[in-house]
This record gives C-alpha cells, structure tokens and sequence, in this order.
C-alpha cells in the first residue's frame, strides 16, 4: 500500500523525501537520546535533576545549547591548517549519514537497499577514523595530536573485533543484505519453536556482547574515551574546537551512537519487525504468504515472506525503542566506569575480543553446518 | 558464593542512585524556585544595632582585612536618670562594611564588645556591580529583622546562649 | 662533467646511508607537554612540564607557585586571632585542620591549655574536617581515571558533613571556630544527633565507593603497580599521611603524638597497606574515612562537660619564644613553626604544608611512566594547590 505510494513520485521527489528523512533518523534521535540520557538519566544516575529550566522539564535544554553554539565565534588557531581543521567535522559527519543510508526501517523504508549492507556499513564508519586524525593533526596542538593518534589506533583496533562479531550473524542469516537479516530472524526458529522469531541474540550472545564492547570503543565512550580524555588530553582531538564546529563534532558523537544501536537492533534484536506471536495476534500484521510453514522451509533459513506494509510505520517506532534500549547501556557503562589505558585497551581487543570472536565464528561454522 | 565481578558491581551502584532519584526525588534542590535554610549559625551577612554601636572602632581595628569603615562624633544625650547631667555618647556617623572583602570571619561580631553586631544567615545579596556590595548602616541595620534567636546549647555546655536585641 | 656525476652519486649514496641510520636507530623527536596551569587535570594551578617520548615520560618539572598568597608573610602582620582566619585558606577542603596547629604552637608559647571539653570539640571538628577533605579524594579519583558519577557522590554525601561544620562553626568552609585558649563557641542543641545521621551518610559512601572503584577491574588495572613509592624513598622525600602510610610505614601523629588533641581517649586504628601503589593510596584513604567515622562517634558519646575556653587575656600578647606544632591533617603532616618576639604579631611563621613535600616526589615518581598514569599518580598522591603554594 504504501509502497504503491511510493512508487506514484518521480526519482527526485522520493529522493529529496529520502534527504530529508535521513536528516530526521539522524538528528531527531540524536536530539532524543542526548536529552533523555545525556542530561536527563545521568544526572539522576548522580541524584540530581539535570536542566530544568529551558521548556517544560528542561526538554528545550538542547535548543537552549544549539543557539549557544552556533553563535559562537568560529575560532581557528592561528597555527592550525586551516582547510584541514574546518573540513575535519564535516568528514565525520558525513560518516554518520552514510551509515544511516543502509539502516532499514522497514520493508520499505530503507534510503538504500544495498545486498552487502552491512559490509558497506562497516565500512562507511571507518571514514570517521580519517575526519578525527584531520582534526588532530590540523588543530596545532599537542593534546589534539595526542588525542587524534589514540583515537585512530583505538578505532581501527577495535573495527576489526566489530567486524568479526558480525560475521557470525551473517553465517547464522545466510545474508549480507540488512532486510535479509531482519526477516531471518523474524522467520527463523530455534530448534523448531518459532514463537519469538530467532533474534540472533540468543544464538550469538557472545558475538552481541563483543558488538557493544566493540561500539562503545568505536564512539570513544568511557571506559573507551582515551581519544577524548577529559582529565589527560582536555578533550582529545576537539579540544581547539569551538562553536558550530564543535555542535558538529557532538552531532557526529551522538548519531553515531544512536546508528551503531540501530545497526546492533537489526543485527542482534530482529530490527524493525516483531516476533511472529505478535504478529499472529494482530490482524494485518502477519506476513501475507501462502502459509508461514512453506515460507520456512527454505533450506537457507532466509523465507522469501512479504511483510505488511503496516511495518513501515510500526518498524521504526519498534527501531527507536530498541535503539533506546541499547543506547541506555551505552550511557549506563559510559558514566559508571572509568577508563582504561592506551596499552590495556590494546591489548584487550587484540588478546581478549578477536580470540573470541574467531573462536565464535568457528563454532557457529560448524553448527551451522551440522544442523 | 561466588565473587560478583566488580563491574557488574558498579552498574548496580550507579542503577540504584538512578532508581532512588526517580522514587524518592534528587539531593539537589533547584535553587530559585527552592531554598535550603542555612543553620542558625550560618555566617551570612552582618546586622548592625545601631543603638548599640559605640564607635569604639574594635571591630574595625580587629578586622583582618579592614573592611570596616567606622566615622562618628561625640554629641551630648538627654540625662537617663531625671535632673542627672546629659552624657557625652558617641554617635555614629558612617558604618560601612565593604563585602566585596569580608572575609566572613565573624571577628568583628566576637569583639564587638557591646552586643552590636550579629550574624544572619541571609546570603541573597549579590549584586551585579561590585562596588554596591558596600553596605552602609541603614543596610546594614535592615538586616537586623533577619538575625534568629541564639540557639540553645547541648547539655554539658556552661556557655549561657545571649539574646538578641530587637 | 664527470665530477658532476660523481658529486650526484655521492650525494645519493649519503642520503642512501642517512635513510638506513634512520631505519636502524629510528631517531624520533622528544615533546614538551605542559600539564597545566589551566588543565582540568592539576585541581587548581600547578604545572608540570613534561619531557615525553611518544606517550612515555622522560621527565617531569612541577611548577608551583601559582596560587602563592604569601600567608607566612601575611601573618606577621596579623594578630594571633586574625592569623587563623588566613591559614582556613590553606586547605580550604579540611580548613577546620588548618588552624589547630597553630593555635597550639601559641598555646605552648603561652602555657595556656585548653579545657577538655574543647579538646575534645576540636578532636571532632578536626576530624570532620577530614572526612570532608578525603571523601572529595575518593570520588575525585575516579573521575581522574573518567569515571564520571563518583565524584557527584562525593559532592552529595559531603555535603552533610560540611552542612554539621557550618551548623556548629557557621562556616562552612572556612570555620576560624579554633581560639588561644578552647574554641569560639559550644554546640548547639541537638547537634550530635544530627551529626551521628551523617556520619552514617559518609559510611554508606565508602560501601559505595567500595563497590564503584575499589572493586572495579578497570580500575584496578589502572592503579595497581602504578606509582610504587618504596618506604625509604617515600620517607626520604619526606612523604607524609596516607601517602607514606600506603608504602607500609606505620606512622600516624595522631597516635605517636597526639599534641593538643584528644586520640588517646578514642579506640582506633592506623590503616597501611604494603603495596605503595596508587591502589593503595586509594585504599588507605577510604579505610581512613571509615576510621574517622568511627572516632568522630565515639567522641561524640564521650564528650565531657565543663567550659570551652580556659582563662585568656583579652589582648592576646605571646610571650617570646618558638615553638613548633605539627599534627596529622587530612593531607599529611601539617605543623607551624612560629616565633614571637612578645608582641601582638607572630614575628615570623613557618607553615610545613603536607601537599608541598608530598608532590616533591613526582619527578622521580613519573619518570618512565605514560601520559594516563601521570594523572592516575597525581590524583593518588592528593595535593590540594592551597596547601603546596600557600
Ligand atoms: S567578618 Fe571578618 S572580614 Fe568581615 S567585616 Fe567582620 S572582621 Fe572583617
Ligand atoms: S560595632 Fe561594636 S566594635 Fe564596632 S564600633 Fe560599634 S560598638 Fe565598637
């Protein structure tokens, strides 16, 4: 239905609708979650109240911070490169919008329905590593090169445990494509019991837990903030950032986090769609084959099912509560622990986190070969 | 039993403040809208009782920082006993206290030794220019309407707890 | 022509030579990093100039100074009384400390003795004072290693006590409560009970903190076997307090030379740990905080009756004489050597400051270590800047 609708707009129109609703899924959770967790949960983490007075409950703080900044006066140090120090925020953000293009909404509500998906994602959230050293080598400042280097060290270190976590949901779904894994689980069942659907986190806990480690180090959030170390290097690499350019590198920070929780929903938690004994009970939700039993009968695990077109309004309402929920463990670590070493942090992606993830792409090899 | 790693530890510690924030409310208090009451010894703004005031200039020669500013003149006051001779009193022509440098040391008020000065716990007297922070005696004696009562000691005490003049 | 050619061979065989120099002895150029004065890393002003290689230390300068206020010269121009209202600001977190010190080294110059129920009154507020110095240590160290919440914490629950000072001083930071001869003031009524409800607040901190840091593997990691001091370096660079105390000396002026104040009266116990690590600083000090909790209670139960001040002139003239006092302040030692040539100034005042000997022994604590257990050590070592400048 909505995709009929869709399909009456010409190639422009859909793709200024698709600009601007990318603009949507990457700031308005952004602007979400910052005020829910940023102000709100971690000042009650530390028994207090966080902004009150901007809107009702503080809710315009972020409104309130966005005009703060953005009249702030664009301060380029006089040692810096100038191009390189500008161009350094944009890069990181274009990062964060190319990875929300292959984030799947819904059936239809994907900017771009690409077969290697997730390898693009992967991918795509390495150019941030190339926007930071930017931002580190052209700020002139010693912090800021201090900052910029662990960032780069720290992220490709941990890109690679990232990548092997997934590998084994790939195996498990057969698929590269997002939608395929989505409806893998939707359509998968465990040991013949299909009620859930098969969300790989239960079958890939270990690959989930090495996915969220493996994001917190990717956004640089405690106990993985060395790049930006409050109390050693001021703030790392934006420490002579100030102003609009400053709000960009926070929108970068923040929506990232936001589309690696997307991303984990989709991979791990069954994305936009519900387990099938949801959809069972409500009418118009269920997935118009003939027969859900033929659909499962593929020998890949992937059924060819259609999903109600309802999904594309339901799915990213379903996303966003899934993304809130991963997020708030984000946050929840990020303000409890403190902060590893360089060395540790080192060690503990090339000693602890690829061992194991190897070891889990193995088991789920041969698992997946034996049944 | 098993030893609860320290990490899962921490996140219940941090989980449980947020739980305790939500149910019971916040230890903060949002500060225009709510006040604490400070105690009753809280060292705040100084009050003046002018009658009191003798313009002998200990305090203001006490004063670490010498931020007094004392002025006064000698006059004749009306008998206090009928057909006794008028006494030569001190009056007081300008007592300022500059709080831009008080230190808030509570010197004066102990020396002073004719019960003139008090403690109130009022702190509500910034102002944006610093130079208004010179409070001359009609400020200073507005604050007397905010001076509590001494307060009772705890039982062992032999201090007697003074009382304040109104 | 020829020549040309050979100068080019030359040239390129030089460089040829030079790149293989580089490749076998990588010579890599040192860096100057300033830590401070302005970073959210020093509390306060100090700067320490370091010579790093990579991220590893190759040597460390502290650079005081700062926040100098000169109170030593400023109290020869002050009046005895006046003088404790200056040294308050030494260690503005346990400021009650500060003054009692030298409020006795004037006593012994006059021979006065305070009566016991103000010595027992400035046990306590001694004691408050550090709780309130040390429990802003315990959070604050876990925000030096980025954990945020702690120190928030620490604030809240500090609070409590400092609400008990102000209650019973009318200061909150700053009590100049300590006089020649007893304290300004008794308690006000109703002032144990409360205090005991904060002191079970403090308790309750140290169970957390316990669980959020003490506990915590990363933190662990970050603090075990970093900055060992070993007893007789520690001692030599004249560490005092919990510092030394962590390196497994046995050595708490509270107990070996209760001067003025009333330990002997309390059942306690002086905490060390063997290791000298930043953990073990850690450690000590939150042990510490317990302990005072646990002094502070029972002073309460015992405080005996009778007057707060003992017979003092009322224009305070010191008789000549020197005399040197020094106690265990939340910091470390802490002592005042005043000497008075009879007049009503101090003719000169000597302030022994816990922090300045106890950050001494950075530069040979921080060399060969990272850029991350710089903070670690300094935040472990505790220094407040009133107290290293003056
Ligand atoms: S409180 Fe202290 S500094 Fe302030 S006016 Fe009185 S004596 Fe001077
Ligand atoms: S306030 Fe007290 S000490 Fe000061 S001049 Fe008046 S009487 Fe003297």
């Amino acid at each position: 239905m909505l995709a009929t609708v869709a399909a009456e707009f010409a190639y422009w129109q859909t793709s200024i609708f698709k600009l601007l609703m990318a603009f949507v899924a990457v700031l308005i959770p952004a602007g979400g979650t910052v005020y829910l967790y940023l102000f709100k949960m971690v000042s009650f983490l530390q028994s207090r109240l966080g902004p009150m007075e901007a809107g009702p409950y503080g809710s315009l703080q972020l409104v309130a911070e966005v005009g703060k900044w953005a009249q702030k006066e664009d301060v380029v140090p006089s040692r810096a490169d100038a191009f390189v120090f500008k161009a350094a925020p944009y890069v990181v953000l274009i990062s964060t919008f190319l990875l929300v293009i292959v984030v799947p909404f819904g059936p239809d509500a994907v900017f771009a329905d690409f077969d290697t998906g997730i390898f693009l994602a992967l991918a795509v959230s390495s150019i941030s590593v190339i926007g930071i050293l930017m931002a580190g080598w052209a700020s002139a400042s010693k912090y800021s090169l201090l900052g910029g280097l662990r960032a780069a060290g720290q992220l490709i270190a941990y890109e690679l445990p990232m990548v092997l976590a997934v590998v084994g949901v790939v195996i498990q779904a057969g698929t590269l494509n997002m939608q395929g894994i989505v409806e893998a689980q939707t359509t998968g069942e465990i040991f013949g019991w299909g009620a859930l659907g098969h969300p790989f986190i239960l079958t890939q806990f270990v690959g989930f837990f090495i996915f969220l480690i493996a994001v917190q180090a990717e956004l640089a959030q405690t106990p993985f903030d060395m790049p930006v170390a409050e109390s050693e290097l001021v703030t790392g690499y934006m420490t002579e950032y100030s102003g609009f350019r400053f709000l960009l590198f926070f929108i970068g920070e923040f929506a990232t986090a936001n589309i690696f929780a997307f991303l984990a929903s989709v991979l791990f938690l069954g994305g936009w769609s519900v387990p099938p004994f949801i959809m069972d009970a409500v009418p118009g939700l269920a997935p118009q084959v003939d027969g859900l039993a033929a659909a499962l009968g593929g020998t890949t695990g992937v059924a060819e099912a259609s999903f109600s077109p309802w999904f594309n309004l339901i799915g990213p309402v379903v996303m966003a509560v899934k993304m809130l929920a991963l997020t708030f463990i984000v946050y929840w670590v990020r303000f409890t622990y403190p902060r590893f070493r360089e060395d540790q942090l080192q060690s503990f992606a090339w000693k602890v986190l690829i061992p194991i993830s190897l070891v889990n792409i193995a088991v789920t090899g041969v698992l997946k070969v034996v049944f | 039993m098993p030893k609860v790693p320290g990490l899962i530890k921490g996140l219940t510690v941090t989980f449980g403040e947020l739980t305790k924030t939500v149910t019971r409310g916040a230890q903060t208090v949002q500060y225009p809208h709510e006040k604490e009451a400070p105690p009753i010894r809280a060292r705040g703004v100084i009050a003046l009782h002018e009658e009191n005031c003798t313009a002998c200039m200990l305090c203001s020669r006490e004063c670490p920082d010498w931020c007094i500013y004392i002025e006064g003149h000698k006059t004749l006051a009306p008998p206090r006993r009928a057909g006794g001779k008028p006494r030569s009193v001190n009056k007081l022509d300008r007592f300022d206290i500059d709080y831009a440098l008080c230190m808030y040391c509570g010197i004066c008020v102990e020396v002073c030794p004719f019960e003139a000065l008090f403690w109130s716990p009022e702190y509500e007297y910034s102002e944006p220019k610093i130079a208004d922070l010179l409070h001359d005696k009609t400020r200073l004696g507005q604050w007397m309407e905010t001076v509590p009562e001494f307060e009772p000691y705890e039982p062992g005490a032999e201090v007697k707890a003074k009382k304040v003049p109104k | 022509m020829t020549d040309l050619v050979d100068r080019r061979q030359m040239a390129y065989i030089a460089a040829q030579a030079a790149d293989a120099r580089v490749n076998v002895e990588l010579e890599t150029e040192g860096m100057t990093l300033n830590i401070g004065p302005q970073h959210p890393a020093t509390h306060g002003t100090l700067r320490i100039v370091i010579q790093l290689d990579g991220e590893e230390v190759v040597a460390a300068d502290p650079v005081m100074g700062y926040m100098h206020r000169g109170y030593e010269k400023l109290a020869e121009v002050r009046t005895y009384p006046q003088v404790t209202t200056l040294v308050n600001r030494i260690d503005w977190l346990g400021s009650f400390a500060n003054e009692v010190p030298f409020i006795l080294a004037a006593e012994q110059l006059m021979d006065i003795e305070a009566p016991p129920r103000a010595q027992w009154i400035r046990t306590i507020l001694f004691e408050l004072g550090r709780i309130a110095n040390v429990t802003l240590f315990l959070g604050d160290m876990g925000v030096q290693l980025g954990a945020i919440s702690p120190v928030f914490y620490a604030f809240r629950d500090r609070e409590f006590i400092l609400n008990q000072i102000e209650a019973a001083t009318g200061g909150r930071f700053h009590p100049n409560f300590d006089r020649i001869g007893g304290v300004k003031d008794d308690l006000p009524a109703g002032w144990i009970a409360d205090t005991k409800v904060a002191l079970k607040a403090i308790q309750r901190f140290c169970d957390e903190m316990e669980d959020l840091i003490v506990g915590n593997e990363i933190f662990a990691a970050r603090t075990r076997g970093i900055g060992v001091i070993p007893a007789d370096i520690g001692l030599s660079y004249g560490l005092s307090g919990a510092n030394i105390r962590a390196s497994g000396v046995d050595w708490d002026l509270r107990r070996d030379a209760p001067c003025g104040l009333v330990y002997d009266q309390v059942d306690w116990k002086v905490w060390t740990h063997p290791d000298g690590d930043s953990f073990a600083r850690y450690w000590v000090r939150l042990q510490e905080v317990r302990e005072a909790c646990g002094i502070v209670e029972q002073l309460l139960d015992g405080l005996p009756a009778g007057p707060i001040m003992a017979k003092v002139p009322r224009i305070i003239k010191v008789p000549e004489g020197e005399a040197y006092v020094e106690t265990e302040n939340p910091l470390g030692i802490m002592g005042y050597y005043v000497i008075s040539q009879g007049g009503l100034e101090p003719f000169r005042v000597k302030i022994r400051s816990a922090s300045f000997s106890n950050i001494s022994i950075a530069p040979w604590l921080l060399k060969g270590t990272f850029v991350p257990d710089v903070i670690t050590i300094l935040a472990s070592l505790y220094f407040i800047l009133g107290d290293v400048d003056r």
